[in-house]
């Protein structure tokens, strides 16, 4: 046993000396010689398997206990559902006491209405109330369903079809609200990833469906065809590759925030040569501009078809309500089925849709209150032509005429005040309704804030003079330094 | 919850399998024959991509029929569709002028104030021809009349709270209200099966979305402490503010949320709660006040509440009720109120009409008579339903019933032999409800009368045999068994 033991002691030490002593287990390494690097390399060998099998530092997880959450729940404090009501905030405004044609009472007294966007004076027309009333015996005032679902009546089909005859598209799609039109058609057509180029003063229900539709909205100065072009000269060196990325420029065709008139032959010719489609709301040019109403597009000459979507709420020279949107065949298919405003919602009245057809028609039969809309504009401008402390910046021929202040206060909310009271002391001493603006801090357009006139043709010449005068006096009173 | 049997899911997703092939081949062919026509669209991305409107063109083409009926008379109880036809499979149609009497199970009208009405109607043309059709023009401008005041005014009194605002259209409502109330910092829960307007809201608000189990109050309880323990993604601050939103009765469903259980959690979790009566206001409860009187939950422990008048009330337009500074700020920062053209005078008038012949200050008891129809139509059509073995979802006394179908091919099946036996239905498919679960969905109104419910039951009976979706064991008649016992004795 003891001889076994000696045996395998010798035999170990035999093999540690060959490891050691062998000469080809001689290294030299770092100028020290080195004897069995066999031995060493073996010993680095299970060192290294050692260090590597250890799993690295991880901090324990340690979830949550359920006291803890408790203790969290009950310290939290959220926010007041609302920030404190202000002064300002409690402002009430007029309240009518008849139909808001061009002239309407308030508390008793006559008022010249400035503040209704009835542009061709149809509110009150005999021929609309008589439709109007006819549907309501018919159809009742509801119509009880979205259009998917036996919501759909025959005045709607034939409302969309008189639209498309009157401004010579194929097809026409409605809508039951004015604003819910932009901000259901844009998210319909524009998905994520693509590029839509937007004028920066566009109205909250179009920055809205720009927001929804998540797609790459890039703005240009407002109504500034020099900075539009070098936007999409930008866009189209930075995304030359892409074959399906959809391009829009969207803009309106007469500007709801300040008055001016889109110039859409350049915008046209810029859309063929960068490619891009447009968008147009067309809210306040509809039946205003052209020689026939028929829009924008009849105003600059540009035929309709080359705008690809035109969209349009019946709010404004219409005097009804809700919105439509026309273009070819394939656009408003589309929309049919995946515009959420059109399929989740219910329809149009159908008495408002009969008044819609209505107003077109007398549109079409008397082109004369277009000419006695252009020269009421025309007379207003020259009776606000001198005005003290504040510029006329829309467009001369634009039925919405803006007055911005000259020298703003740096803040817009104590401009806002500022135009506020001018406009209640219009109203209290002239008895005029004027508009001024009004900003929702959801609203992110920019442009100056003024007052706004919306001009009718049912305003005779006393009523701008009226105006003029009132407005006249009070910039002068109010806007001394 | 729904739990589909296995055999038909099988058979379900064989029909989509199927269809989706078919629609894959005729694509493939058409991208030839495309090939070689040619566009005028060079340099433009084409505005829709194929994959895109796949489901359109080539599965909802072909049961085109069933939606989007015209209809040439007033949604009453009995109204005019109008026969369509179509020359190129389904994809226009052309009306004709002929029509054809159906029973109306589709329209929102529960109360019956869809067509004309004797107390409303005559108050409704005098407002009109005193104030025109519209006022063109935003509240804050000069789209304020005093009929707009009153209205408001009557919606308090309806609705049980301080103050309201009123909108002209419900889903704007909703895409205009949420962003002001919540902005980035805030979270918002909503039930899965929220209404499209509400999530829209909810992402243009640009607050973080999180999403509780349809119904499920315990489930709203877990997310809601997980979420304040966490707070906001990646910096993990408090959240400023959260906001939980839920419906009266949820459309598709006709379900009835559990309203005080969640108002029970929120006022624990100090969260807000934002109700969206659209379909519940004036069709449940006792005197037709909604949710909140049916199930006995104080008004003022819900912060916001929302609803529409399309559907009871037989009008067009959205209110939101809640404190006087809610109000008051909403009437100064909301978009909807700022810019958008206020609701019609005639159609606000129809409103103010309809709540005074729900409460009973009309003179008559039109109003209690109607809300006592609409309950008692409602149960008994679900419990008959029940009885001849369909799947039918819902509460008592909910007026919505959701016959569950699930195979695609009986949609249109179900839907064209109801209207040739002249009775009209509403199916819904794919996107508005899950893929498997296509359901036919009925609307009772307080217009229907007994022999209405009988008639239509009868061809529900008939058409149900014929496309097999007696999916639960009839129960046995007890006449008959009688009669057996008369044989054998």
């Amino acid at each position: 046993m003891a001889s076994n033991l000696v045996e395998m002691f010798n035999a170990c030490l035999l093999w540690v000396t060959m490891i050691l002593e062998d000469p080809s287990a001689r290294v030299v390494l770092f100028g020290f010689p080195i004897r069995g690097h066999y031995f060493l390399e073996a010993l680095l060998g299970v060192v290294i398997v050692i260090l590597l099998s250890q799993k690295s530092f991880k901090p324990p997880k340690r979830p949550l206990t359920e006291q803890e959450i408790d203790e969290l729940c009950e310290e939290w404090v959220p926010e007041p559902l609302i920030p404190p009501i202000t002064e300002d905030m409690r402002h009430e405004p007029p309240v009518l006491e008849s139909a808001a044609g061009p002239h309407t009472t308030v508390n008793g007294k006559d008022v010249v209405n400035f503040a209704s966007a009835n542009f061709l004076g149809l509110i009150g027309h005999e021929k609309l109330l008589e439709s109007c009333t006819s549907a309501l015996e018919k159809y009742g005032v509801g119509s009880c369903g979205p259009r998917g679902f036996y919501g759909t009546i025959d005045v709607h089909l034939d409302c969309e079809a008189r639209i498309s005859k009157f401004l010579g598209t194929p097809d026409s799609i409605l809508y039951s609200y004015g604003l819910s039109t932009m901000f259901s058609t844009i998210p319909c057509f524009c998905k994520k990833g693509d590029i839509i180029v937007a004028d920066e003063g566009v109205h909250w229900g179009i920055q809205n469906g720009l927001q929804l539709s998540r797609s790459t909205i890039v703005y240009f100065k407002h109504n500034d065809m020099e900075s539009l072009r070098s936007t999409l000269e930008k866009i189209m060196t930075k995304y030359k590759r892409s074959k399906n990325l959809r391009r829009y420029i969207v803009a309106e065709g007469v500007y709801q925030n300040s008055g001016q008139i889109a110039p859409l032959d350049e915008i046209v010719k810029l859309k063929e040569k960068y490619r891009f489609r447009v968008i147009l709301d067309e809210s306040n040019s509809f039946g205003v501009l052209g020689c026939s109403g028929r829009g924008l597009a009849e105003h600059h000459g540009v035929p309709i078809e080359k705008i690809d979507v035109v969209t349009a709420a019946m709010g404004h020279a219409l005097a009804t309500e809700g919105g439509f949107c026309t273009g070819n065949a394939r656009i408003i298919d589309y929309q049919r089925l995946s515009s959420s405003g059109y399929v989740f919602s219910a329809s149009l009245p159908p008495y408002l849709a009969s008044a819609a057809i209505t107003a077109i028609d007398v549109i079409d039969q008397n082109p004369d209150m277009l000419v006695k809309l252009k020269q009421n504009i025309a007379l207003l401008w020259k009776g606000l032509s001198d005005i003290k402390g504040m510029s006329l910046t829309s467009n001369p021929e634009s039925p919405i005429v803006f007055l911005k202040l000259e020298k703003s206060s740096g803040s817009a909310k104590e401009d806002l005040l500022l135009l506020e009271k001018m406009a209640d002391l219009a109203l209290k001493e002239d008895s005029v309704l004027v508009v001024s603006s009004k900003r929702s801090f959801l609203d992110k357009c920019r442009l100056p804030v003024g007052i706004k006139l919306y001009v009718s043709a049912g305003h005779s010449e006393s009523d701008l003079l009226i105006a003029s005068e009132s407005l006249k006096r009070l910039a002068s009173e109010l806007l001394k330094s | 919850m729904i739990t589909i049997p296995y055999l038909t899911a099988v058979s379900t997703y064989f029909s989509y399998g199927l269809l989706f092939a078919f629609g894959q081949l005729r694509d493939f062919f058409r991208r030839f024959i495309d090939w070689w026509l040619t566009t005028n669209l060079h340099g433009y991305a084409p505005i829709c991509l194929g994959h895109e409107d796949f489901y359109i063109r080539r599965l909802y083409h072909r049961i085109q029929d069933c939606f989007e009926r015209p209809i040439s008379s007033a949604p009453d109880a009995w109204f005019d569709v109008v026969e369509r036809y179509s020359n190129d499979n389904n994809k226009t149609f052309k009306r004709t002028t002929k029509t054809s009497r159906c029973l109306n199970l589709g329209s929102y009208n529960y109360l019956g104030f869809g067509s004309f009405d004797e107390y409303c109607t005559p108050r409704v043309i005098e407002s009109l021809k005193k104030f025109s059709a519209s006022t063109c023009s935003s509240r804050v401008d000069a789209g304020t009349t005093f009929v707009h005041a009153e209205l408001e005014e009557c919606v308090t009194r309806f609705v049980g709270k301080p103050a309201a605002v009123v909108f002209g259209m419900g889903y704007a409502t909703n895409s205009a209200i949420i962003p002001v109330l919540i902005g980035k910092g805030g979270l918002i829960i909503s039930d899965s099966l929220n209404h499209s307007s509400i999530v829209n809201g909810a992402r243009g608000s640009g607050a973080t979305i999180r999403v509780f189990q349809h119904n499920t109050p315990s489930h709203l309880e877990r997310v809601l402490r997980e979420q304040i323990a966490d707070g906001q993604p990646r910096t993990h601050r408090p959240w400023k503010k959260i906001i939980v939103v839920v419906e009266g009765i949820y459309s598709m469903e006709g379900e009835i949320c559990h309203l005080p259980e969640v108002v029970a959690i929120c006022k624990k979790y100090k969260a807000y709660v934002y109700l969206d009566e659209a379909h519940s206001i004036g069709a449940i409860g006792k005197t037709g006040k909604g949710i909140c009187e049916l199930l006995g939950v104080d008004t003022a422990d819900v912060d916001v509440m929302m609803g529409t008048f399309t559907k009871s009330f037989g009008s067009c337009g959205g209110y939101i009720a809640g404190s006087k500074e809610l109000v008051q700020y909403l009437k100064h920062q909301c978009p909807a109120h700022l810019y958008a053209t206020s609701i019609p005078t005639p159609s606000a008038q129809q409103i103010i009409s309809a709540i005074k012949v729900i409460l009973g200050e009309d003179g008559s008891n039109r109003g209690a008579q109607k809300l006592a129809r609409i309950r008692e139509n409602s149960n008994f059509f679900r419990a008959e339903l029940q009885k001849m073995g369909f799947e039918v979802l819902g509460d008592n006394d909910s007026p919505v019933m959701p016959i569950m179908l699930y195979n695609p091919a009986k949609i249109p099946a179900f839907s064209r032999e109801c209207l040739r036996q002249k009775v009209a239905v509403v199916v819904v498919g794919f996107p508005a409800t899950p893929l498997l679960l296509a359901r036919a969905r009925i609307c009772i109104s307080a217009s229907h009368s007994r022999e209405d419910l009988i008639r239509a039951l009868k061809v529900i009976s008939k058409v149900g045999d014929l496309s097999g979706i007696k999916y639960f064991p009839a129960e046995p008649k007890k006449i008959e068994q009688t009669k057996n016992d008369i044989k054998l004795d």
